[in-house]
């Protein structure tokens, strides 16, 4: 019994502290006294893909100050916040909910596929400018007011499989696969890479698959490609199991030519990772950390000083996102005293006509098609002595 | 009408989720209710459902079930897979919400009963263990299907492949369903809570409930009076992933995207449904629904505090649990607890009652 | 036949991984009769413990597990003192099986905080590359021969331990019947503490093992081998020592041999069925004994 009231009690005061913290605010999320904008942030900040979602809330900080240091979006500072989604739909709602609470007038995310879905179908219900960093599933843009930074799945699988079949060296050599058959990242670039693979005639000889679930031994798949006799090994998946998988490859002394895509970025920042292991994988990446220009050098410099590590694309396509709103908000003469529609519906004729030539993940320039899809060049690099250099 | 004891107690919990929705109700009319808040009503009622559904097997049946998300699992996927096939042939969304839910329901309900023909042989924690397998195998399974029809039918594979002419992909591997309608709401998932409370009661305090409890209390002793322990068991153990089902109907229409990942369908979401359950007291139902309701807000409420809310959050469940089960911490509770002191005042009235 | 050998090995790599942390899994289990569901993450701070020691302090590998050793036995007891002893003699067993899930969140949420969600690249404890058979056809890292090697060193201390010491009688004892042996004189609460030390030991070797032949460290590493592990020990019956051995090196040939012969994608799921299966056959594991049920 006793027990039952202490519940009881403490619901009550939940219930209450709840209501009288964000009751007050009305949650029509309407114009905030016009002063500022308010852009949020939403991506997993705890949880197994904390990484991304810390590398992005970090990276869009970098922006921020630096727009507010230089007088800010027409002359109006930006206030940010950025909320965890733990990688999960349902919590991605509840962490737009509480943005849209605070005031939010855009949205910058959210960082992985399936929340992104989930949140658009709101964004798109509210009218609210929605800009995925690195939300890559086909759905994530489904709606005329969410556009990509990065590439979508199956533009990376068709670009790789391109790429491999066009070029000399690697275009005959048969090939396997590692995938991981239980995201959707890894699953949409292989199932657009075989598809593209078999038209191209690139002979796949192998195609094993792991789950998030055993994402640490991968000797049997390694062997099993090994003995299918494969020279070219494509890993569509993210630098973490890709850092296994180069590592056990060595150790059982199988050495195919490795070829990854952008979520193999990362793996030279991996903390006490032996990057020669990673000598001579191909990739194909929007974003070097080690490229020379301006820009970069001062991205890269800022974020290791804030996270005391060096950035991958996660953080290079979150800065960006913030310069592009930044670009379009100007072009199209946008204030924070608009109501939200008002500046979406700016948001969206902006972005298609603009394009950016000083930016991280482009080695040329930046524009988007209506569809919310980013036109930009992938390149293919190689990593040579710990560096990516660029592959012909 | 006379209630006995145990009625009203019932009456009392569904009152409770009553008065909550009327408050809620009037809260989101007045304006007076944030975003954010509103956005957690239907997960706050489907993880009650859900803790409700485990409780009888925990709580009333007495075995360890960690698999329970996986009847979610199920549930959720029928019924998605039902209304994205029949999105746009017109039939109204509350026909087609109420069809999907007793399909998922329904299709819970028999892989409870395929499934608990094997599991219930085994005792404590084999018997956990093998749910949680079982769990796992169920949400492993639906993130390598694909299915999808065209004009030349329906197929299904573990591998992907194109479509022929006009079709729709229907489970597309990893990526899961995609478009569910979103026909959940407040109202309806409060409905269900109420239903499913109705039920699980009805069942306690029935004879059935009584022969649960006894099995639950002494296996051989029930059995040697003549109870049939396996029918019993299944029984409740079918009744319970049905109402996991259910929740997983509310969970799928709740969001446009369902993946069967283990952010959603893994054993460690079983678990958290087992700390709702076991916070809110093993076997009692209103602690149940209190301790969903309370634990699922709590991280939310804690957002303010940024990195650290997930390390608040452990601390706070830890020292929960210590102060509801510690030995220690009950017998001071009932020495200088709220109660204690009211039943101290109460018996000091009735002496000076006596002596007047 | 090669062939299959190599699998076989791979499999048995990854079931002597599985073994180790098993047996710190049922040594736990089987005194304090409890699910320690923060097993696997005593394992991860383990591991980085070791990683600050190498590559922080440099030190060499041996102090650094030492130190790793001395840290994890100072947490398990930390661990039992604060969250599991106020719960002995509580209602429900399962009380005590929450409070390991709450440790678990707290213990990846602080190391989150400290050490970052950025994947640290683990520097093997064993230094020794292995051995070619056949030629070279036929490899054998060093790290599985080392870890099968420490997990039948552990497994024989502990039975000896547990068979022929003092401590460990009281632990049986304890085991058997809490009330009982504390009428004889064995102070229980003590005996509990040092299983809790010597489980939480384990963890730290297993980290180190782990680490060596998974190189990848994030403050999720040690969720899923732990789970795996557990499932390890409930295959061989949970609480028997040996049983953890054999149900380990099991589990990872069997998923070795299932990932090769029938599905990657599905691997999971056969690992789970084939333990139904035996579990459906021997409702008390392998090497689990039966309990006589009484009135």
């Amino acid at each position: 019994m006793k027990k039952k009231v202490i519940c009881l009690l403490s619901a009550a005061l939940l219930t209450v502290a709840s209501l009288c913290g964000c009751g007050g605010s009305g949650g029509q999320g309407s114009a905030s006294g016009g002063d500022v904008f308010k852009i949020g942030g939403i991506g997993p900040t705890t949880g197994g893909a904390a990484i991304y979602g810390s590398d992005v809330r970090d990276a869009i900080q970098i922006a921020v100050d630096e727009v507010n240091a230089a007088g800010g979006i027409n002359g109006f500072k930006i206030e940010y916040r950025f909320e965890d989604d733990e990688h999960n739909a349902e919590k991605a709602v509840n962490a737009y909910n509480t943005l849209k609470d605070w005031g939010m007038q855009m949205l910058i995310g959210t960082v992985t596929s399936a929340p992104c879905i989930a949140v658009s179908e709101l964004t798109h219900t509210d009218n609210m400018f929605q800009l995925t960093p690195s939300g890559t599933a086909v759905q994530c843009v489904q709606y005329d007011n969410a556009f990509r930074v990065c590439f979508s799945d199956p533009d990376q699988g068709a670009a790789s499989a391109d790429y491999i079949a066009g070029n000399a060296d690697l275009g005959s050599k048969p090939v396997a696969i590692i995938y991981d058959s239980s995201t959707e990242y890894s699953t949409g670039i292989h199932d657009s890479f075989v598809a593209k693979a078999g038209d191209l005639g690139v002979n796949i000889v192998s195609d094993t698959s792991f789950t998030t679930d055993s994402n640490t031994d991968f000797s049997v798949q390694l062997q099993t490609s090994k003995d299918a006799g494969a020279e070219l090994l494509f890993l569509p998946i993210y630098y973490q199991e890709a850092s296994l998988i180069l590592q056990q490859a060595n150790a059982m002394g199988y050495a195919p030519v490795f070829f990854g895509v952008d979520g193999m970025d990362g793996i030279l920042g991996v903390e006490n990772f032996d990057t020669s292991l990673a000598e001579g994988v191909y990739l194909l990446t929007p974003f070097s950390a080690t490229a020379e220009d301006e820009l970069t050098k001062n991205f890269v410099s800022k974020f290791e000083e804030k996270t005391g590590h060096v950035p991958n694309q996660f953080g290079a396509d979150a800065y960006d996102a913030v310069y592009a709103i930044k670009a379009v908000c100007e072009k199209q003469d946008i204030k924070p005293s608009m109501s939200i529609s008002e500046i979406c519906d700016a948001m969206k004729t902006g972005m298609t006509s603009i394009s950016l030539d000083k930016v991280l993940t482009s080695p040329t320039t930046i524009s988007w098609t209506a569809q919310g899809e980013p036109n930009k060049d992938p390149r293919a690099v190689i990593i040579e002595n710990g560096v990516y250099v660029l592959a012909k | 009408m006379k209630f006995t004891k145990q009625t009203k107690h019932d009456l009392i919990t569904c009152g409770i989720v009553a008065a909550f929705y009327i408050l809620v109700t009037i809260l989101s009319a007045t304006g007076h209710l944030s975003n954010h808040f509103r956005g957690l009503l239907v997960p706050l009622c489907y993880y009650a459902i859900a803790a409700v559904s485990l409780n009888l097997v925990v709580g009333i049946l007495g075995d360890l079930s960690l698999g329970h998300a996986g009847f979610m699992c199920i549930g959720a996927f029928s019924s998605s897979l039902f209304s994205v096939a029949v999105k746009n042939s017109g039939l109204p969304s509350p026909l087609r919400f109420l069809i999907a839910l007793v399909i998922g329901t329904l299709m819970a309900a028999l892989f409870g009963f395929l499934i608990g023909i094997p599991v219930l042989r085994l005792n404590g924690d084999y018997l956990a263990i093998v749910t949680l397998a079982f769990g796992e195998i169920i949400k492993n399974f639906l993130s390598a299907v694909y299915l999808g029809y065209d004009e030349a039918g329906i197929h299904a594979s573990f591998k992907s492949f194109q479509l022929q002419g006009e079709g729709k992909m229907l489970i597309n591997g990893a990526m899961g369903i995609q478009g569910t309608p979103m026909d959940s709401s407040f109202t309806v998932a409060v409905l269900l809570l109420l239903i499913t409370l109705a039920v699980v009661m009805n069942i306690v305090n029935s004879r059935t409930g009584r022969a649960i409890m006894a099995i639950r209390d002494n296996r051989i002793a029930a059995e040697s009076v003549g109870i049939n322990v396996t029918s019993y068991k299944m029984l409740a153990f079918t009744v319970s992933a049905a109402i996991a089902g259910c929740a997983g109907v509310l969970f799928s229409h709740n969001t446009t995207t369902l993946t069967a990942s283990s952010t959603y369908f893994g054993y460690n979401v079983s678990i958290m449904i087992l700390v709702y359950v076991v916070l809110g007291g093993i076997g009692s139902i209103r602690g149940s629904v209190i301790a969903a309701a309370v634990l699922y807000v709590l991280p939310e409420m804690l957002r303010g505090l940024s990195t650290y809310r997930m390390l608040i959050y452990s601390i706070v469940l830890i020292v929960m649990m210590l102060i509801n089960w510690a030995p220690g911490a009950i017998a001071f509770r009932e020495r200088y607890g709220i109660m204690a002191f009211l039943r101290r005042r109460n018996e000091n009235r009735g002496k000076e009652g006596q002596r007047s | 036949m090669l062939n299959f050998l190599t699998y076989l090995i791979n499999g048995l790599s990854l079931g002597s991984i599985y073994a180790i942390i098993a047996l710190g899994y049922t040594m736990v289990y089987g005194i304090a009769k409890m699910l320690n569901f923060a097993h696997g993450d005593v394992i991860m701070i383990g591991s980085y413990l070791i990683y600050t020691g190498m590559i922080t302090w440099g030190m060499h590998p041996v102090p650094a597990i030492l130190l790793a050793v001395v840290g994890c036995t100072i947490l398990g007891i930390t661990t039992e003192k604060i969250a599991y002893k106020p719960l002995r003699g509580a209602g429900s067993s399962l009380a005590v099986l929450i409070t390991a899930i709450g440790v678990s969140y707290f213990l990846q949420n602080l190391s989150l905080l400290i050490f970052t969600a950025n994947p640290k690249s683990f520097t093997s404890v064993v230094g020794w590359e292995g051995v070619s058979l056949f030629g070279g056809e036929l490899k054998i890292q060093g790290v599985t021969i080392v870890t099968i090697i420490v997990s039948l060193l552990v497994l024989a201390v502990l039975q000896f331990f547990i068979n022929r010491t003092k401590q460990g009688q009281a632990m049986i004892a304890v085991s058997e019947d809490k009330g009982a042996a504390s009428l004889m004189g064995i102070n229980v609460n003590r005996t509990i503490s040092l299983t809790f030390a010597i489980g939480s030991g384990l963890a730290a070797i297993a980290g180190a093992l782990l680490c060596s032949a998974y190189p990848n460290l994030t403050p999720y590493t040690g969720a899923m081998p732990g789970i795996k592990a557990f499932v390890a020990a409930v295959l061989g019956g949970i609480g028997s020592i040996p049983g953890a051995m054999i149900g380990g090196l099991l589990l990872g040939v069997i998923e070795s041999l299932s990932k090769r012969y029938i599905s990657t994608q599905l691997s999971d799921a056969i690992v789970f069925s084939i333990l139904i299966i035996v579990l459906l056959i021997r409702p008390t594991g392998l090497l689990g004994k039966k309990i006589q049920e009484k009135v």
